[in-house]
């Protein structure tokens, strides 16, 4: 009888001990990363080997995530931003949240364009916005590659074309599109996207991963994802097309990394922002990710258009913040349904 | 009943005795009145911070719920549970009959096969659908040489009622199985001798018996459509669920409480009919009579067409998705770089189910307590409230718990702690069912003589009732591991940063169509759901 009793106290005091005591020992850096595990993870886990400062990473959108610190406010525990897109970045800056970076880990990015205007964040790697396709099914279709991403909006490309309606990149390509078209036009092409029976996917990789299925015959995504399949199966049948002119479409951005006002490890963190801009780091973008490095020391990996010969429109990528106005957009637009 | 009811006053040797020990008895009655108080009161929790978030919406607020997006969300919402719950009945009532009163050849394999579908998780059915009937899916490779070269494919409500339709049916199958077992052999005799045929037999007899079992597993079926995430999810149909995570996911907890609030309130109505329903009519036997033994009826020219519609529901249920998992596994895809080591993921997962269906049996235990032998509307109104986990799916508890810890309880924010209570809550009814149902076959004068020769309260409960209740005590801890493991809504949403299980895994590799990731981790969640499912349905043939 007493066997029984002391199993249930025991039982009881232990479960009663895991509820109410949640570990609180905090010397772990907490990233809030917006951009997927598969392209971040390896050179998170690298950093813990090289420095032995233990990371804990919660992955999600990157819209999503920038949302969840903003509602988070002064209790967020998250040390590190990491995003797939400058507006997102631009957004934490402007509600006050981000910390100054020095002017050597900013100065470490080539191209001033890349950079907050006001150091906060730092661009760690440069991405095209492109259109993937599959040849044959184009061929198949008789459709020709379009000029302008409005172009999709044309009957001969009814259900044929693939997106990622809350991926941070596309978010960040229809403010873009808000700020150089307006609003009423932008929300117009997303009704008629959407009254084209365009695919919805939830990132880019599966839109990749439909065009080489012939799913779809192409679909708006970044130029590097095509490159991990390739590196697997250099015969798939998809291929880039960067839509020329300057169109729309073809908007480049950055994944950037920015230190959040209420870490309570700042200089863990700055080791981290520095370690991503390291050459190692770069390196792992241009070769691993197949992204543009944005140090001058490291250059691309794979046969791409340099970064400079791109026609992309003109603007500044902080003009992008308006993060949550394109957000509502997007889901008025019915995009989300 | 206590012992002071049962003695009149007069023949009470001491007074002052029966006094003590009637206190005694009280004080113990309390302790579980106020253990079960506190249980309800955490259980409470997600609809009081739910109403809190939806009220500090205010006119922004119901400016959402009055739109017509939203308004087309209910109608998605209703009209995939409707249709699901439907379809699911339509499979299920033959299959249960050929299971059990037919002479079908292999019953019992079939009825295991088929009920083998509520093991695979809804996510990882719908998930495999999507891949054999896409556009360029199995289907369509199959279908090539009749000039067949795209498909329309299933995403959308086809896809989310088909997915539903399967995963569900084995909850109407159970109870209509269990009823048609129990069915009165002579009052289908008398309707016989009466002049009825075999049709009139099932339709004015049989029918009519199976009704309280046929409407307990269409609710049954109609809440797990109404709260299911993952089917909907990967099938893209804009149910309340998918949009209450779009919008929690994004931290927009107005919004989303709004939409929940109108979620919970659709259950309840549910709910509220089934009662109505139920309450009419009798079906029970009133003499004693001779039960007799059921006889299978001999299906003759029918049998090709029963086994033909057995195998294609086993086919659709199980084979088909095991097919899809198998030939990822072998096929060669995109390797995904993010290495979860297939024992991280199972010493996570089997280590939070056990844990938490440990703390829900607890948790639950007073309460059905309670149930079993309380009685007073006090007591009732506390059972009623734990239950609260019916009408409130997994992602309206995880979205009600996140603002809950990350406004008031910032030290639980991200924990394991907090995940568990989310996973209790959902779960409490089950325990609670599980366990009342063994405590009211127990006679309390056993109870009482355990007193009487000596034995303290406590000691009378650890020693007599508990070990009587065990295997209902253990169904309902297996029943609510089975479902923890699967679950993944709650999980997405409450788990702490970097705690992956089988379903966070599977989850994310879809996410990112790394689709040989998902092969291995769904695989093995499958075949520990099966363990777990087989501990359960073996405790209810031993009770049958």
């Amino acid at each position: 009888m007493f066997k029984h009793r002391n199993v249930y106290f025991v039982l009881v005091f232990a479960l009663s001990c895991f509820m109410l005591s949640p570990v609180l020992a905090d010397d772990v850096l907490t990233v809030y990363s917006g951009r997927n595990e598969s392209l971040v993870g390896p050179i998170l886990a690298q950093f813990t080997e090289d420095t032995g400062i233990e990371v804990e990473v919660l992955y999600g959108g990157t819209s999503a995530v920038a949302n969840q610190i903003l509602t988070e406010g002064e209790n967020s525990p998250a040390d590190v931003f990491i995003a797939q897109d400058g507006g997102a970045l631009g957004a934490l800056a402007d509600a006050g949240m981000l910390h100054k970076l020095p002017d050597a880990t900013i100065a470490r990015v080539a191209n001033a364009a890349f950079v907050s205007p006001a150091g906060v964040w730092a661009g760690l790697s440069g991405r095209a916005r492109v259109f993937v396709y599959n040849p044959e099914a184009l061929e198949e279709q008789g459709l020709e590659l379009p000029n302008s991403i409005l172009d999709l909006t044309g009957e001969e490309w009814s259900g044929l074309v693939g997106w990622a309606p809350t991926n941070a990149s596309f978010v960040a390509n229809v403010t873009a599109m808000r700020v150089l078209l307006g609003e009423e036009a932008t929300a117009g092409w997303l009704a008629g996207m959407i009254a084209n029976g365009v695919n919805a996917y939830p990132k880019n990789t599966p839109i990749v991963q439909a065009t080489i299925d012939g799913e779809v015959v192409g679909g708006l995504v970044n130029h590097y994802y095509l490159f991990r399949f390739l590196a697997e199966d250099p015969d798939i049948t998809a291929t880039l097309h960067f839509f020329p002119g300057g169109d729309l479409g073809s908007l480049i951005n950055v994944a950037g990394a920015a230190i959040l006002k209420t870490t309570d490890q700042p200089y863990d963190a700055l080791a981290l922002v520095d370690y991503l801009l390291s050459d190692a780091a770069q390196e792992y973008f241009a070769q691993s990710t197949y992204e543009y490095p944005l140090v001058s020391t490291v250059e691309p990996s794979v046969d791409l258009p340099a970064l400079a010969d791109i026609e992309t429109p003109e603007f500044d990528l902080s003009d992008l913040a308006d993060l949550q106005g394109t957000l509502e957009l997007i889901e008025e637009s019915g995009a989300l349904d | 009943m206590h012992l002071s009811d049962v003695i009149p006053s007069r023949f009470r040797i001491n007074g002052h005795q029966q006094y003590a020990l009637s206190r005694w008895h009280v004080g113990h009655r309390q302790l579980v009145q106020i253990i079960s108080l506190a249980v309800v009161a955490v259980v409470m929790i997600p609809l009081a911070y739910l109403i809190i978030g939806a009220v500090s919406a205010g006119q922004e607020g119901v400016d959402y719920l009055l739109r017509a997006r939203t308004l087309r969300i209910v109608g998605n919402s209703i009209g995939l549970t409707a249709v699901a719950t439907l379809c699911a009945t339509a499979i299920a009532i033959p299959f249960a009959w050929l299971t059990s009163r037919s002479d079908l050849p292999g019953r019992r394999f079939w009825l295991v096969l088929g009920l083998a579908a509520m093991v695979i998780p809804s996510y990882l059915t719908a998930v495999t659908y999507a891949e054999a009937f896409g556009p360029k899916g199995i289907l369509q490779s199959l279908l090539e040489p009749f000039g067949v070269d795209r498909l329309p494919g299933i995403k959308g409500f086809p896809g989310a009622a088909l997915t539903l339709t399967v995963v569900t049916f084995p909850y109407i199958v159970l109870p209509v199985r269990a009823a048609l077992l129990h069915c009165d052999r002579s009052l289908e005799e008398a309707g016989q001798s009466l002049g009825l045929n075999r049709w009139g037999v099932f339709r004015q007899i049989i029918l009519p018996q199976m009704r309280p079992a046929l409407s307990t597993g269409m609710l049954m079926t109609a809440l797990y459509c109404l709260s299911d995430f993952g089917a909907v999810a990967v099938m893209h149909f804009n149910a309340f669920t998918r949009a209450i995570f779009i919008q929690t996911e994004s931290f927009r907890m107005d919004k989303a409480s709004v939409l929940a609030i109108l979620l919970v309130g659709i259950t309840l109505v549910l709910l509220l009919i089934q009662s109505r329903l139920q309450l009419r009519g009798r079906h029970y036997r009133i003499g004693t009579g001779a039960s007799r033994h059921l006889e299978t009826l001999p299906l003759g020219k029918w049998k090709i067409p029963a086994l033909i519609f057995c195998a294609g529901v086993v086919f659709i249920g199980v084979v088909i998705p095991l097919l899809v998992l198998f030939s990822w596994l072998a096929g060669h895809r995109i390797t995904d770089p993010v290495q979860a080591p297939l024992t991280l993921l199972m010493r996570n997962t089997v280590g939070v189910s056990a844990v938490s269906a440990l703390a829900v049996t607890f948790a639950a235990f007073p309460l059905a307590l309670l149930a079993a032998r309380g009685g007073g509307r006090f007591n009732r109104w506390l059972i009623h409230l734990a239950y609260a986990g019916n009408v409130l799916p997994g992602i309206v508890i995880a979205l009600a718990l996140v603002m809950f810890a990350s406004q008031h309880f910032l030290s639980f924010y991200q924990t394991l702690p907090l995940l568990i209570i989310g996973y209790a809550i959902r779960y409490l009814p089950f325990s609670i069912g599980a366990t009342e149902s063994a405590l009211a076959q127990i006679n309390p004068r056993f109870d009482e003589a355990a007193r009487s020769l000596g034995l303290s309260a406590w000691a009378a409960l650890m020693r007599i009732t508990v070990p009587l209740a065990r295997g209902g005590i253990l169904a309902g801890l297996a029943l609510v591991f089975l479902n923890v493991m699967k679950e993944l809504p709650t999980t997405l949403i409450l788990r702490p940063i970097g705690f992956r299980t089988f379903a966070t895994r599977i989850w994310s590799a879809y996410d990112e169509a790394f689709l040989s990731s998902i092969a291995l981790p769904g695989l093995v969640l499958i075949l520990v759901s099966a363990f777990a499912l087989a501990i359960i349905l073996r405790r209810e043939k031993a009770v049958d």
